[in-house]
């Protein structure tokens, strides 16, 4: 016990070492307030360190193997050819308008940034700074809190990579953004912290991609914070891919707010990675505000996937309808737990949570819980969990109309993890994703 | 074209059928009809090979054939078909998907060439005008939020698109209101060919009255207590099962 406190306290001293350095590297023209975000997030980290298995929201997962990697800060070292990293990923760069990120630099001979319609600002993180659009200073840093997660506070610390979006109200943004990044062999240990912010003004509408894609075996660190604002009757559809490469570490947090009326729709999927964890929280802050939370995750092997959402019924009238399928083959292991929280005052709220799990192999394991805190009275919370192998009255049902076990039993597999699919509205990336998908449930 | 020679079948060590004589001919309409409890979906059950129930003694030959010794999907490769009583949800895969595979899997037995989707969607319109129903089910997961009766009719275009030889209904009617029994009884009527057969397992006779079954053979604790025409059916209806609880009154 005592070696783990040491290397914990190792782990966090070595990080602020790190920070010291970074921070004397930064550009002298930030704004004070970013370097104060950046000086109160590590000394929050600091005070936690990595999440240990005796934290209840932490339990499933243990991130020791993490800790105790040294990973280096990714940002400003030799990388590969971007394009050479690009094409080994086999990753579609999908979409006309794109910004790529390779081993935690940007790619611009890889990004594609023409066709934006007016009224819309896409850039990365660093640029965004000097360009200063007012969301910047309004939401970076504000809509993820600190202390939520030591991840996003050591994110906020060294946040300096990530792709800036803004959409001005009322505009409508036809083509999905895809923002790209790419881990290559370069990024064999090191630690790239990810840093997004999407602001959608008042009745403006976007749809995004992000995706996470890593090649080869080496063991890396992703970690990545996304900020999601909703202005009021705004819309926002985002689908975000999880591709690490197999000795990848990914940690995610997905922070939305929404304001009055407004649409979010996330679909998430997880399919890469030794371990990856993402914390989803929605804050639906205006009354009648909506959101739809699907997931998919397939593991295999030894692979670790934990997804933890937290949906935030904090006015009136707001919906939610969350929907996590997991598919689990080898040793692998699934953990969904999904937090539902009703307000005060939170009247006519209705949600709408499912997680369903299921087991390929006898070693294979899921874990799903399901989290009510209900603080009002007139609402409808709906939730269910299950976690078992295919069900065998659904195989006799299919091979009984004629299909040999294994298509029926492939089939079954498939409409598990295409129910979540369906959801992916952009026809070509559905498409692409759905291969991906048919390809992995081939063992490929 | 179905053989059935004392069979008795159980599940979990639990012996429901009693020695079952059955022959079905090329052409012919069977019912099946008795109380709940005796028998009549295990029969349905052994006849299409669910795992779970165990064949202790007899013979099923399908067309010579000796149906036991054969996996569900084979048996659904030589022909025969189960319409389930309770239907099963298949999440995330649409109805038109399942069934081109279901028809393919049949075709490729009957070493016919596959059908691609566009010759596939051909056929299921001309099928779902035979069956009088409308295409709003087609791109829908199997059975998924169907009511009742729409699952029941989800059955009965299966067995127009697969053209069986020995389509086994298994309570086709239970749960139907009046005007859904009508259409899958049309449907069932419409679909009838001289070169295959059907078996109707029902508890109530009303059914019957929409379609004509050439035999009925009532089942009773796992045995056939008594068989006869059309008329049978009739009877049970008005004397109820006593009827053959108590041999003394039948026939007379």
């Amino acid at each position: 016990m005592s070696d783990s406190t040491a290397s914990g306290e190792g782990a966090v001293n070595r990080y602020e070492t790190e920070f010291v350095d970074f921070a004397k590297k930064m550009d002298p023209n930030d704004p004070e307030w970013l370097s104060e975000i950046r000086s109160e997030a590590i000394a929050e980290f600091a005070k936690t360190g990595f999440p240990t298995v005796r934290d209840e929201k932490w339990r499933f997962t243990n991130f020791s193997r993490m800790e105790q990697a040294a990973f280096r800060l990714r940002n400003g070292r030799a990388v590969a050819e971007p394009r050479d990293v690009a094409t080994s990923s086999g990753f579609n760069l999908w979409g006309n308008t794109r910004l790529v990120f390779v081993d935690g630099k940007y790619a611009p001979e890889l990004s594609s940034t023409g066709s934006l319609p007016s009224g819309v600002y896409l850039g990365v993180l660093g640029e965004a700074v000097r360009d200063a659009p007012p969301q910047l200073q309004e939401f970076l840093g504000q809509i993820s809190p600190l202390k939520e997660s030591p991840f996003t506070a050591l994110n906020a610390a060294f946040m300096s990579l990530g792709a800036v979006l803004v959409v001005q109200p009322h505009a409508v943004v036809q083509e999905p953004i895809h923002l790209v990044f790419l881990s290559g062999e370069a990024s064999a240990n090191t630690v790239s912290h990810v840093r997004n912010l999407i602001a959608v003004g008042e009745g403006a509408q976007l749809t995004t991609l992000e995706s996470y894609v890593g090649v080869g075996a080496e063991s890396c660190w992703t970690n990545s914070v996304t900020e999601l604002s909703l202005g009021d009757s705004a819309v926002l559809k985002s689908y975000r891919t999880q591709l690490e490469g197999s000795g990848a570490f990914h940690t995610s947090c997905t922070n939305c707010h929404q304001g009055r009326d407004s649409n979010y729709s996330l679909t998430t999927m997880d399919f890469g990675g030794q371990l990856s964890r993402h914390d989803i929280g929605v804050r639906l802050a205006g009354s009648g505000a909506h959101c739809d939370v699907f997931g998919l995750v397939h593991l295999r092997d030894k692979q670790h996937a934990d997804n933890h959402t937290w949906i935030d019924h904090a006015e009136p009238h707001c919906t939610s309808n969350e929907l996590f399928n997991g598919v689990f083959e080898g040793e692998s292991h699934g953990v969904f737990t999904g937090r539902i929280m009703v307000r005060e005052g939170a009247q006519r709220t209705d949600a709408l949570q499912s997680s369903r799990n299921l087991l390929l192999s006898e070693t294979a394991r899921a874990d799903a819980q399901p989290q009510l805190e209900i603080f009002a009275d007139d609402v409808r919370c709906t939730h269910g969990a299950t976690v078992g192998p295919i069900d065998p009255e659904a195989l006799f049902y299919l091979r009984s109309k004629g299909l040999s076990e294994d298509e029926a039993r492939s089939l079954l597999t498939f409409g598990f993890a295409a129910e979540i699919l369906n959801s992916v509205e952009p026809d070509g990336w559905r498409e692409e994703l759905e291969l991906l998908l048919r390809s992995r449930l081939q063992g490929n | 074209m179905l053989e059935i020679k004392g069979l008795h079948a159980g599940i979990d060590g639990k012996e429901i059928l009693k020695g079952i004589d059955l022959t079905i001919n090329a052409g012919e309409i069977h019912a099946i009809m008795g109380p709940n409890g005796s028998g009549k979906s295990t029969l349905s059950q052994v006849l299409a090979g669910h795992p779970s129930y165990e064949v202790i003694s007899g013979e099923v030959a399908f067309e010579g054939t000796d149906l036991l010794e054969l996996e569900p999907e084979d048996r659904a490769c030589k022909g025969l078909f189960l319409a389930f009583q309770y239907p099963v949800e298949i999440r995330g895969i649409t109805n038109a998907y399942f069934l081109r595979h279901a028809l393919n899997a049949r075709r490729t037995c009957e070493g016919l060439e596959e059908l691609d989707p566009i010759d596939f969607m051909d056929l299921m319109e001309e099928k779902l005008k035979a069956i009088n129903w409308d295409d709003s089910f087609v791109n829908r997961p199997v059975n998924e939020g169907f009511s009742g009766g729409e699952k029941k009719r989800n059955e009965i275009l299966q067995l127009a698109v697969l053209e069986p030889k020995l389509a086994v209904l298994d309570e086709p009617d239970s749960g139907l209101d009046i005007d859904a029994l009508k259409i899958v009884a049309d449907a069932v009527n419409q679909l009838r060919r001289p070169d295959s057969a059907t078996l109707i397992i029902t508890h109530y006779q009303r059914l019957l009255n929409y379609i004509v079954p050439d035999r009925v053979h009532v089942l009773v604790n796992g045995k056939i207590a008594t068989s006869g025409g059309s008329e049978l059916a009739k009877e049970l209806e008005s004397k109820g099962y006593d009827l053959v609880k108590d041999p003394a009154l039948v026939n007379q």
